[in-house]
């Protein structure tokens, strides 16, 4: 085993102001929600939902250190690879809601691609504070029926991307909603799923540092986000009194999210 | 019926399984699911005065035999953890708990041991063995005078049993020696091997700390040893750590001269049922070898005879 794959970054596509594509030929297998420890060196190790076209590919929202650092990298320049991790979504149904906001679409473009390659028909809400941070707008709407929510108004709906939702599930025949994004709309979603028994899977963050289950940095509820996550389906999110109120900082404590 | 039930310091660990410190011991949730899972004791992560961030990522390293990790002793600090101590022992009464501390001088290891018995702690684990944690862990047991006085505080402020967990290292007989004359009621070895990963691609090592601690099967050779040497040299419980995975690593261990095991890196590949598969596996073997009781296990390999 190689504790770590190290890759040249190939190309890279600005997707947004604050949010780019790195890709790169990886090469290993993996399912879609799944995700790889992405290795900076000298830097820091952050965890990152993987994407495949026609390279592997990372999508990246600037916040701190790491990620900034991503921001700056060329091609040519080399990251390590370790993973995949986790147990990535679920995916049997016939027509699929996608709530996602913020980054959220890094984890479930490869959702989009499974779909598609299935044949599942997929409506996808989704949200940005602004029209230019829309992330995946394209990609979204060439693959999947798409409605948009600005919380200025600048495009589609004026407002949160959870009225689109709601709206969705009541007109339509949803089997199953997928979700990602800020933590605050995924409880949203869930909350709308339980009253009407619609069937939801979430893809949780916390902050991660072995990825593979042993240090407990990731849990939630005595749950590892990295090894029995990071998608959790709506009966285990149930159980959960940690799911949209808390988190674990790097040190352990128990905070309000 | 082939009982797998060690005693020591009082306490009765049924399997002799013990989870070791610093894997999935950080929330009371976790710890408890492995229990379930088989544990016949648990040890906490090691907590210190204050909330501790730990080194920054990677801080874990795998490798095709074993792992490497530099933590850095991340924890929320002895009276945020208290929390979890307290949910744990109200969920788990009947499983023995050892709390885990360190410090960097004898009065603030006395300290945490007060608090860790108060809040639900039956044992107290004293970490002298870290290797990636500058001033705590490893730096205290190379120095024995401070060792010693540190154990000697400790013991002078609670009733409860106190184990001296030690790094591995060729003086490890010694050592467990002084921690014995010091008050130890007994000696937890080995602690992880100190050791690095380097990347050739990049030319950099990978764990963010540079270096770190190796566990796993890798290192079994060597906690093997050192407990066979402590046997030897000490009168008091041997708890033997390092590279467990298997039944049959549990009953060498317990060969060598250990009364009971804890278990770390091996629930990364086995799973967090690795305690029952591993209970099962030292049944199993035993049944064979017509040996009911573990009496007839422990230090065996010290007489040597021809079976
Ligand atoms: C399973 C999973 C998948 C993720 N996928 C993506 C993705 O595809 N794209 C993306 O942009 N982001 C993703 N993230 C979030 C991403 O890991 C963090 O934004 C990143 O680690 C921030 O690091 P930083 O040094 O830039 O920021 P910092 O300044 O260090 O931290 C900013 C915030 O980021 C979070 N964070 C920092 N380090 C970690 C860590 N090791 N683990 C988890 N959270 C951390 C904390 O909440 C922190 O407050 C994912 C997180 C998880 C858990
Ligand atoms: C991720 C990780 C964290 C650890 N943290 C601690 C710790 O906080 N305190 C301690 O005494 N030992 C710590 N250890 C060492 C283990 O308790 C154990 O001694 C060592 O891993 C060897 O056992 P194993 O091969 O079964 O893992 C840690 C080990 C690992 C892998």
């Amino acid at each position: 085993m190689s504790s770590v794959d190290i890759v040249e970054i190939e190309k890279i596509q600005e997707e947004t102001p604050t949010i780019r594509s790195l890709f790169f030929e990886w090469g290993k297998k993996f399912k879609a929600g799944q995700f790889v420890m992405i290795w900076i060196p000298g830097v820091d190790e952050v965890p990152m939902a993987i994407s495949k076209e026609d390279f592997d590919f990372i999508t990246v929202k600037k916040r701190g250190d790491a990620t900034e650092t991503l921001h700056e990298m060329e091609p040519g320049q080399k990251i390590g690879v370790r993973g995949p991790y986790g147990n990535g979504y679920d995916i049997k149904r016939e027509k699929i809601l996608i709530v996602t906001g913020g980054c959220g679409g890094a984890s479930l473009m490869e959702a989009v691609h499974f779909a598609e390659d299935k044949d599942i028909e997929v409506v996808t809400c989704l949200g940005a504070k602004t029209e230019e941070e829309l992330l995946f707008r394209d990609r979204f709407s060439d693959m999947t029926e798409l409605r948009v929510a600005t919380d200025d108004g600048s495009a589609g709906h004026h407002g949160f991307v959870t009225d689109l939702a709601k709206k969705v599930i009541c007109e339509e025949d949803i089997d199953l909603v997928l979700t990602c994004g800020p933590e605050i709309m995924m409880k949203k979603v869930f909350e709308i799923c339980v009253a009407r028994d619609i069937q939801i899977q979430a893809s949780l963050e916390r902050y991660m540092k072995c990825g593979i289950g042993i240090c407990d940095s990731c849990t939630i509820d005595g749950k590892q986000v990295c090894l029995d996550g990071p998608v959790f389906t709506g009966d285990e999110l149930k159980e959960m009194d940690e799911f949209g109120k808390f988190e674990r900082t790097k040190e352990g404590r128990l905070v309000e999210l | 019926m082939t009982s797998l039930g060690s005693k020591s310091f009082g306490f009765e660990f049924d399997p002799p399984l013990i989870l070791a410190s610093g894997i999935l011991d950080q929330t009371a949730e976790s710890m408890e699911r492995l229990i379930r899972g088989g544990m016949g004791g648990v040890v906490t992560k090691s907590i210190g005065m204050k909330a501790r961030g730990g080194h920054s990522n990677p801080t874990v390293v795998e490798l095709d035999t074993g792992l490497l990790n530099a933590m850095g002793l991340p924890n929320p600090g002895i009276d945020s953890y208290i929390e979890e101590l307290v949910a744990l022992k109200s969920k788990a009464k009947n499983t023995p708990l050892i709390g885990s501390i360190f410090a960097s001088d004898p009065h603030d290891f006395a300290f945490l041991a007060e608090k860790m018995v108060l809040n639900g702690a039956d044992i107290v684990e004293l970490n002298l063995s870290c290797p990636h944690a500058e001033g705590y862990g490893a730096s205290i047991a190379s120095e024995p005078d401070l060792m010693a006085e540190v154990i000697e505080e400790v013991k002078s402020t609670i009733d409860e049993p106190i184990l001296a967990k030690l790094p591995p290292s060729s003086l490890i007989a010694e050592k467990a020696k002084v921690a014995e004359k010091s008050g130890a009621d007994g000696i937890v070895c080995i602690n992880t091997v100190k050791a690095m990963a380097i990347n050739f691609e990049t030319r950099t090592p990978i764990l963010g700390n540079k270096v770190g601690g190796y566990s796993g099967p890798g290192i079994k050779p060597i906690g093997l040893r050192c407990v066979f040497e402590v046997y030897s040299a000490t009168e008091i419980p041997i708890i033997g750590c390092g590279g467990i995975t298997t039944g049959r690593d549990a009953l060498e261990y317990l060969s060598a001269g250990a009364s009971a095991v804890q278990v770390g890196t091996a629930i990364r590949s086995r799973g967090k049922e690795a305690p029952q598969k591993i209970a099962d596996e030292m049944k199993e073997l035993m049944e064979r070898e017509r040996i009911s009781d573990l009496s007839e296990v422990i230090g065996k390999a010290h007489e040597c005879a021809v079976k």
